[in-house]
């Protein structure tokens, strides 16, 4: 009795109710921005293994394609996709670790959240760095 | 499933600026989403003008102050004006919270409100619950026991009934849950923050005698397991409660009734 008198109401309405919107309204917070680079670094270490198995094939065919491999790697894009990776991977390796610790139940608080998700930014870009510096010292300075 | 843009007919469109209150010295802006099932119209953001001078400080006052004297069509839900009831939860600003205990003062220039997240709309600012009311009902929410029924009450020692802080207060307003994305995309098959703050209240319960019961039921990749510490919705319940951590504390039971 009441549906049929209220428009409202009617069932065919229901299925065309609009969805509120959610990311694109939503404010970016640290820790959500953090928990998305984690994926996005975690995905991009599929494609950072790929230039692993390339070096180790490199390595094992021989001396002309390990300098095929040796030249790429030196021009300036081979150098970026090379720090990207490193970056990407000690991210995902602090984020891996900041889970943990949230895992075994600790660093929930107020602060403490915001803390771990700058820490794994900061150490991630601070690490890389630290990283190249270390590894151009090795080879006796930038070539 | 991951859906990052809204479906076509809930895209927002540009809606009506209404007048300016005349003579007002304070003025505060508000942007609201609208929609209406009474037309076939695609959502709409309304621009409101509010007399500050005439109206009392909260979001929930401007709210009621626009339907008072603006514009009567202006639909939400509020109730007990004093962050009890959960009613009025809305995304202001940004951040899912109760319209009545955010204050006007806290947000810089104009304000923008939103109904809760990824949630079916009944009508402008009011969501349909129906699932989240639910997935609630789907954890039981009620003492479950075996032993005989004392004569008088279950007792309860005052450091087990600490045990229940931090949970007992959770009014079911939705901010939590709606304002995790993992629960945006799992709205099925994620319980959420909300219904899992409040399974870890009866499983953390001493009088309970269903624990092992209700981990069982939550052994699911799905319905605990979605949880990524995303920690929107610690930082959104305006009970200042914890629910990623109450989920935490599940999931550390789960992996110590293994071991």
């Amino acid at each position: 009795m009441a549906e049929a008198n209220t428009p409202g109401l009617k069932t065919s309405r229901l299925k065309d109710r609009p969805l509120s919107p959610h990311l694109q309204i939503y404010k970016p917070m640290l820790t959500m921005t953090m928990s998305i680079v984690h994926r996005i670094t975690g995905g991009a270490l599929y494609f950072g293994v790929l230039l692993l198995v390339w070096w180790l094939i490199a390595a094992a065919i021989g001396p002309n394609a390990y300098a095929a491999l040796q030249w790429f790697m030196e021009t300036w894009l081979g150098r970026l996709i090379l720090f990207g990776y490193t970056w990407a991977l000690i991210h995902h390796m602090l984020g891996g670790m900041r889970h943990l610790i949230w895992d075994m139940g600790y660093g929930f608080g107020a602060n403490e959240r915001e803390w771990l998700a700058a820490a794994t930014l900061v150490g991630s870009i601070v690490f890389t760095i630290l990283l190249w510096i270390v590894g151009y010292l090795i080879m006796g300075g930038i070539r | 499933m991951v859906q990052l843009t809204l479906p076509q007919n809930s895209k927002i469109t540009e809606g009506k600026t209404w007048e300016r209150p005349s003579g007002a010295r304070r003025v505060t802006a508000f942007r609201i989403y609208r929609w209406s099932p009474d037309d076939d119209a695609n959502p709409r953001m309304d621009t409101y003008f509010v007399d500050r001078d005439d109206c009392a400080p909260m979001v929930l006052d401007a709210l009621i102050w626009i339907k008072n004297k603006i514009d009567p069509t202006l639909t939400f839900r509020r109730s007990c004006r004093e962050g009890v009831c959960g009613s009025c939860a809305m995304n202001i600003d940004g951040t899912n919270t109760l319209a009545c205990t955010k204050g006007m003062d806290e947000i810089k220039d104009t304000i923008k409100i939103y109904p809760l997240p990824h949630q079916p709309v009944v009508k402008d600012l009011v969501p349909d619950l129906t699932n989240f009311y639910a997935q609630y009902a789907s954890i039981e929410p009620w003492l479950k026991t075996t032993s005989p029924t004392p004569e008088k009450e279950w007792r309860q020692s005052h450091e087990d009934r600490q045990k229940l802080d931090d949970h007992y207060e959770c009014i079911l307003c939705a901010c939590c849950s709606t304002a995790c994305p993992s629960y945006w995309w799992n709205p099925d098959r994620y319980l959420g923050p909300a219904a899992l703050l409040q399974a870890n209240r009866w499983i953390s319960d001493s009088r309970d005698e269903a624990t092992g019961e209700r981990l069982d039921n939550l052994e699911d990749p799905f319905r605990l397991y979605r949880c990524h510490t995303i920690m929107n919705c610690s930082k959104a319940c305006p009970k200042g409660l914890n629910p990623a951590k109450s989920i935490a504390a599940i999931k550390k039971r789960m992996v110590e009734r293994q071991v």
